[in-house]
């Protein structure tokens, strides 16, 4: 097995606002095998969604990502590119689809039209060519009838058809990652249910290394190999997904496992994470969970756990004083 | 003897035209709500769950006259909400009460909450000054907020919080019946935890009958005792939660139950992939509106012709199908 296919070390990306400084994304890192699916879960403004954006170097001022912050895709360090040579890696190398399709595709051309401008300016083709792989990407995502669906525009298609449009677009120039962000959260769930079918079978397919980004446990479970936690602009916990769903270490992934609500069992009362996520202009000093952890002593308020033990590593105390674990975060609050 | 349901929702029907050109001339009709009956038993949580255009919200507003239904009525309590008059409604909107989805959206956000709350009081003639500012106090109290958050504006506070602010406006007028329109789905997973268990702990303080309308299904597995399955602006199924999510009858309810996403590996069943898109009430095809993405293997012409009623299962569940 050869080595990942993208690395992030210690992102920092942090906005520069009249306000102060929000620190959105602080201290991310991960790598991304080749075929493999990462899963980011987290609660809003958590930084899953920055995380993305910074790989793509799409945030805007006055975002900035800050220096040592290290993204690398193969032997290419994305935060010393060029902005015409990071052009090349957006929409080519690596691609992102998002939440609300309508956002992405321009309403006023046919959907045939845009993807086939993405396959031409990627990778020099004429025309008819363009044209062609167009409707072969739009068979490829299961839409019927492609070669009469290039000449519809976006507002002609149904939601789920439309993400699929989007998706088409996205793996037109084949690229090595896809970052998709919330991808199935605006659809019903019986839509969500083809689309995450129809994201597993094109990656077995192409091959392509994917990052999925959603607040939904369930959804990143069914497709994720690997999942990170991330909270406060941190990663909390990271594992394979079957041991941070099993066996989650630290507190919040603990609390969130509790407090989704399950289709198998009625409970009287759901487990709840007391407090609300805190403002990224002003992230609690020590653990930044600490004022909503069941378990908290002062070592967590005063000093800033590092991700520890190897297997499966949480930023969490508990990690070194397991016999602080109070029954508190049993009952669940 | 039986006590009689506090809502008796019977053959609701709301039609919008679709009006196009210069004279508006209507060109046909989106059949939102398309002939749907329902009680609502004192004190019992029913959810009302679908998937986006099924006419779940519609639904509800007819229920709470904010919408004047086509056809069909709404007993309140023994009374026909249609026929009420202005001081006749205005008694049915205090005994009445709604909750959003966006709670910002239905905020105003020139008035502290304090304000929020005391104009409820107020418009209802509840409580004036001294006494008011008293209710203010327990309201905030009662949904876990502070007293002193009355003076605070909805911007300042969190996604959860202002839901809270919104269910305690709902309270404030001391009502009987609360609808919930997706209360929670915009709300993050621990927040949404916390909102749910409140509103089950204000249930029972309160006595309150609740109409839970969403689109997430684990939500109401936790909440309901009875659940209402609709597509396309009708009921397709009806059943005692325990019913609906162990043995649902509806191929709709099946295929619904198992694309939604599950934490545990074991007790996954099959997935029921569902070929098309959800149709659109503006354009509902004969026959059972399901037909079209129906997978049951018997379906036949009676299905694309024939509009299957909702019908006694044994068990308490009811189902619209005609191949049960």
């Amino acid at each position: 097995m050869s080595g990942p296919i993208l690395q992030v070390e210690n992102l920092r990306t942090y906005f520069h606002t009249a306000d102060g400084l929000v620190r959105a994304v602080d201290g991310v890192s991960f790598n991304l095998g080749r075929g493999e699916t990462l899963g980011i879960v987290g609660e809003s403004g958590c930084g899953k969604s920055i995380t993305c954006l910074s790989i793509l170097r799409l945030v805007d001022p006055p975002g900035r990502i800050e220096p040592d912050s290290t993204i690398r895709l193969g032997d290419r360090e994305l935060t010393r590119l060029s902005e015409a040579a990071m052009r090349e890696v957006r929409g080519n190398a690596i691609s992102m689809i998002f939440q609300e399709p309508m956002t992405s595709l321009n309403p006023v051309w046919t959907i045939g039209g845009q993807i086939a401008e993405a396959v031409r300016l990627h990778r020099g083709v004429g025309r008819a060519e363009g044209r062609e792989r167009a409707a072969e990407m739009l068979g490829l995502v299961g839409l019927a009838n492609p070669q009469r669906r290039l000449d519809d525009y976006p507002h002609e298609l149904s939601g789920g058809m439309r993400q699929r449009a989007m998706i088409a677009m996205a793996l037109a120039c084949d690229p090595d990652v896809l970052l998709a962000d919330e991808p199935t959260t605006a659809l019903d769930v019986t839509i969500q249910a083809e689309i995450l079918d129809l994201l597993c079978e094109l990656q077995e397919r192409l091959g392509m290394a994917m990052i999925f980004v959603s607040h939904d446990l369930g959804v990143v479970a069914q497709i994720a190999d690997r999942v990170i936690v991330m909270y406060a602009g941190q990663v909390l916990e990271e594992g394979a997904t079957e041991g941070i769903f099993s066996r989650p270490r630290h507190p919040y992934t603990e609390g969130l496992l509790r407090s989704t609500p399950k289709l198998t069992a009625k409970l009287p009362r759901l487990a709840t994470i007391a407090g609300s996520v805190p403002s990224p202009k002003r992230w609690p000093a020590g653990c930044r969970f600490h004022p909503r952890c069941p378990h908290a002593w002062d070592r967590c308020r005063e000093d800033v756990p590092p991700l520890l033990a190897v297997d499966q590593p949480s930023r969490c105390w508990l990690e070194e004083e397991p016999q602080r674990r109070t029954r508190r975060g049993e009952a669940g609050g | 003897m039986s006590v009689p349901p506090l809502v008796e929702v019977s053959d609701l029907v709301k039609h919008f035209p679709i009006r196009k050109g210069v004279l508006g001339r209507t060109q046909g009709h989106v059949r939102a709500v398309d002939g749907v009956s329902l009680d609502i038993r004192r004190g019992e949580t029913v959810a009302l769950v679908g998937e986006s255009g099924c006419g779940k919200s519609t639904t509800a507003r007819l229920i709470l006259r904010l919408l004047e239904p086509t056809a069909g009525r709404v007993i309140f309590d023994g009374q026909d909400t249609l026929a009420l008059d202005r001081t006749g409604l205005m008694r049915f909107r205090r005994r009445a009460q709604i909750i959003f989805q966006d709670p910002f959206g239905s905020l105003n956000p020139r008035m502290t909450v304090g304000a929020v709350l005391r104009e409820a009081l107020h418009v209802h003639g509840i409580a004036r000054g001294e006494a008011a500012a008293r209710c203010v106090a327990e309201l905030l109290d009662a949904v876990g907020l502070h007293a002193d958050d009355a003076g605070r504006y909805p911007h300042e506070f969190s996604g959860g919080q202002r839901q809270r602010v919104g269910i305690a406006r709902a309270l404030a007028v001391e009502p009987e019946f609360i609808v919930a329109d997706e209360p929670v789905s915009a709300l993050d997973v621990s927040v949404q935890a916390q909102v749910l268990n409140l509103l089950a702990d204000l249930q029972q303080r309160f006595r309150l009958t609740y109409l839970f309308i969403t689109h997430d299904l684990s939500v109401v597995r936790h909440l309901a005792d009875r659940v209402a399955v609709m597509y396309l602006g009708r009921l397709v199924e009806l059943g005692d939660s325990d019913s609906v999510f162990g043995d649902p009858l509806h191929p709709y309810t099946r295929a619904l139950l198992s694309a939604v996403p599950v934490l545990e590996s074991e007790g996954r069943g099959q997935r029921i992939v569902l070929s098309g898109d959800v149709g659109h009430a503006a354009s509902a095809p004969p026959g059972c509106p399901f037909h079209p993405r129906c997978p049951h293997p018997e379906k036949d012409e009676t299905c694309r012709a024939v509009v299957p009623v909702l019908e006694e299962r044994g068990g308490g569940a009811q189902a619209a199908c005609h191949r049960i």
